[in-house]
């Protein structure tokens, strides 16, 4: 989890995953984005760029702009999806049998 | 703008004291104990068991009390107790899609006497494909189960 900038990761802030929903309503430019949320425009632009690395949202430039939207695919947020299932499973996994080998122990 | 995106798959590891055999039993053979109750997609229905039936191509499925079954996905390869491959077929939706094949594989690695390593890997996460739709909602009922899901996992630690 360390080595990478997971996609779980990214969500977990509070005002990223409120700049990630505002686009899940239609592609954004930064200044768009920026208006109501209480942060400045280039913290917006700093989480954006947490957002892309992840591979949940990718921008594009127009005119002078760059609009970002969510990755078409979906993918980056499955993944995200995914990766926290996948920590909470295991964790549940490794609990379970660890009990049961204490039981056996006892 | 157009090629394929190819999603890293996602990685996971834990540590388990014991044997690497021990470790395969309990999570290909005793899913039904550990999997979570809430992650069942038997709409309200008790559940009885989760299955991986112990042979290449043989199912993964959820059986509920009264005998419905929802499958999962099927073994790709079954070599206990240093492996298993899963193909996880349940789509944005959880719904069963036997066209749709990502992969699952767990490895299970001796990292000294009695201690097991087990890495997890989810990968082909591109065949999910285009769903950019249901992203949100799909986002929407995730939070909902994850709270459940969080709930016992604390509760779990407390018993532990």
């Amino acid at each position: 989890m360390a080595n990478a900038p997971h996609a779980f990761a990214a969500l977990a802030d509070p005002t990223r995953r409120a700049v990630f929903e505002r686009l899940a309503r239609g592609p954004r430019a930064v200044g768009e984005l920026a208006k109501g949320l209480p942060v400045s425009r280039p913290a917006v632009s700093q989480h954006l760029a947490v957002l892309k690395e992840a591979g949940l949202v990718k921008d594009q430039a127009d005119g002078t702009r760059r609009v970002y939207r969510i990755d078409p695919a979906g993918l980056g947020a499955i993944r995200a999806w995914l990766d926290r299932f996948w920590d909470q499973s295991l964790a549940s996994f490794k609990a379970e049998l660890e009990s049961e080998l204490r039981k056996e122990r006892s | 703008m157009s090629g394929t995106i190819a999603p890293a798959p996602v990685r996971k590891s834990v540590e388990i004291a014991t044997t690497p055999e021990r470790t395969f039993a309990f999570f290909a053979e005793r899913m039904g104990r550990w999997w979570r109750p809430d992650h069942s997609l038997l709409g309200g229905l008790p559940r009885e068991d989760v299955v991986i039936e112990p042979r290449v191509g043989g199912r993964w499925y959820e059986r509920a009390t009264n005998g419905t079954v929802c499958e999962w996905g099927k073994v790709l390869e079954w070599e206990p107790p240093r492996r298993l491959l899963l193909a996880w077929q349940l789509n944005a939706d959880w719904r069963y899609d036997p066209d749709l094949i990502t992969e699952l594989e767990i490895r299970f690695i001796a990292i000294g006497a009695d201690r097991t390593r087990v890495e997890l890997e989810h990968s082909k996460l591109e065949n999910f494909g285009p769903r950019a739709e249901e992203t949100r909602a799909l986002l929407d009922s995730f939070d909902a189960w994850m709270g459940a899901l969080e709930r016992f996992v604390e509760i779990a630690g407390r018993e532990a």
